[in-house]
């Protein structure tokens, strides 16, 4: 009956196809059908009609490999997930519907029809969803890892002065994150005094603050000297207003007054060169 | 009057109701240091949902009383309560290690500061700041 109902498809494909796309258009919410392109549609739904005949003819691992592919690529077409068991659905509709008109479906074998179906479209499902959510995670993780490159590196700005720049909000991965390349890089860079640039941190609350505080510790530890820059006047009145206590810092509104009293720090100085 | 709200789970819920505080706060009207006060204070109120009750809610919505426009932030979660009241509010107490900064530093931040709790059914903070 498996090869049976495989042959029915493929023999009927077309008709099928041209149904059930008629009963997704039906579906109003589908953004999708408007902004495609029609052959895109027709080959995308021709794809996923071979896919769903596949997973009743061919070996595993063949199927596996189509369906990945096929999920790459209707997550980038932007399909929502619903969509995508709406479809599922609908088609096994279809195919009852059509296959009963054709008096394919009789009282003997509508018991093993019925089992085969859900054999066939549970697991497929659950395939599916399974890609689906496999393509979102990679993505998920990639842009992780993308935000974690440029989360906090630590810059060699003159001979013995770095400066980490701050930008976003800082949780507490990050927070670990900006301590771990904060301590390596002060050895690594021979630093003895590091600038903090905060000018880029939407919210200072007492957790950020707190991590500030334990980093500059740490600095300190290691034979640095840290210096907190980029204080927005805002964020001074709320640093205030919260009541932490900043004093153990040289803290100052710019990074261009931050660079110099770092300079000062190491007994050094930027002048201006007199007439050539 | 309109009402949002963001459920706190996760540590990028803190995020998402900071941003909508930010909006809501512009949206009525207030300045840019008024706007780092609610949205700071937000963040405290949403990071103690976060780190001692697992689950809650921010609501944020815009009121009136006379001539006076204001942004209220309520706070709402169903955690273990705060047993000691007056000392969570006291600066540097603090039960996980951290400044000990947070609610007495919401109470200056912000205007009007109330507090409901019941040990073992949860606490709301109502926190607002009038736009003068």
């Amino acid at each position: 009956m498996n090869k049976q109902i495989a042959g029915y498809i493929n023999e009927h494909l077309d008709e099928i196809l041209e149904r059930w796309t008629i009963k997704m258009e039906d579906e109003k919410d589908d953004r999708f059908f408007q902004i495609m392109s029609e052959k895109v549609i027709d080959n995308t739904v021709r794809e996923f009609g071979e896919l769903v005949v596949f997973s009743l003819t061919e070996s595993e691992e063949v199927y596996r490999v189509k369906l990945n592919d096929f999920s790459v690529k209707i997550v980038r077409y932007g399909w929502s997930v619903t969509f995508v068991l709406k479809a599922l659905t609908n088609f096994t509709h279809v195919l009852y519907d059509k296959m009963n008109e054709d008096g394919y479906l009789n009282e003997q074998n509508i018991i093993s029809y019925t089992e085969i179906m859900t054999n066939w479209i549970t697991p497929l499902t659950h395939s599916i969803v399974e890609a689906y959510s496999n393509v979102w995670d990679r993505t998920v993780h990639l842009q992780k890892m993308a935000l974690q490159e440029l989360s906090a590196s630590l810059i060699p700005m003159f001979d013995k002065i770095s400066v980490m720049p701050l930008v976003g909000t800082i949780d507490t991965e990050r927070a670990k994150l900006i301590m771990e390349n904060l301590l390596h890089g002060v050895v690594k860079h021979r630093a003895e005094v590091v600038l903090l640039d905060i000018t880029g941190v939407p919210v200072v609350d007492t957790m950020v603050a707190h991590h500030i505080i334990q980093a500059a510790d740490a600095v300190r530890l290691v034979g640095a000297k840290c210096m907190l820059v980029g204080i927005r006047p805002e964020i001074a009145q709320t640093i205030v207003a919260l009541g932490i206590n900043l004093n153990d810092f040289t803290t100052t509104s710019t990074m261009q007054r931050g660079v110099e009293k770092a300079l000062a720090l190491t007994n050094r100085a930027i002048v201006e060169v007199k007439d050539k | 009057m309109n009402i949002d709200s963001v459920d706190i789970v996760t540590e990028w819920d803190i995020v998402a109701a900071r941003q909508l505080g930010r909006n809501e706060a512009k949206k009525v009207g207030f300045g840019t240091v008024d706007q780092a006060r609610i949205t700071t204070a937000i963040s405290e109120l949403a990071r103690n949902i976060y780190l001692y009750t697992g689950k809650g809610n921010i609501a944020i919505k815009e009121v009136t009383e006379g001539n006076l426009k204001g942004l209220l932030v309520i706070a709402s979660d169903e955690g273990p309560g705060i047993a000691d009241v007056r000392r969570a509010l006291e600066d540097g107490f603090t039960t996980s290690g951290g400044l000990g900064a947070g609610l007495p530093g919401v109470k200056r931040l912000m205007d009007d500061f109330k507090i409901e709790t019941v040990v073992g059914e949860g606490t709301k903070i109502s926190a607002t700041k009038w736009l003068r």
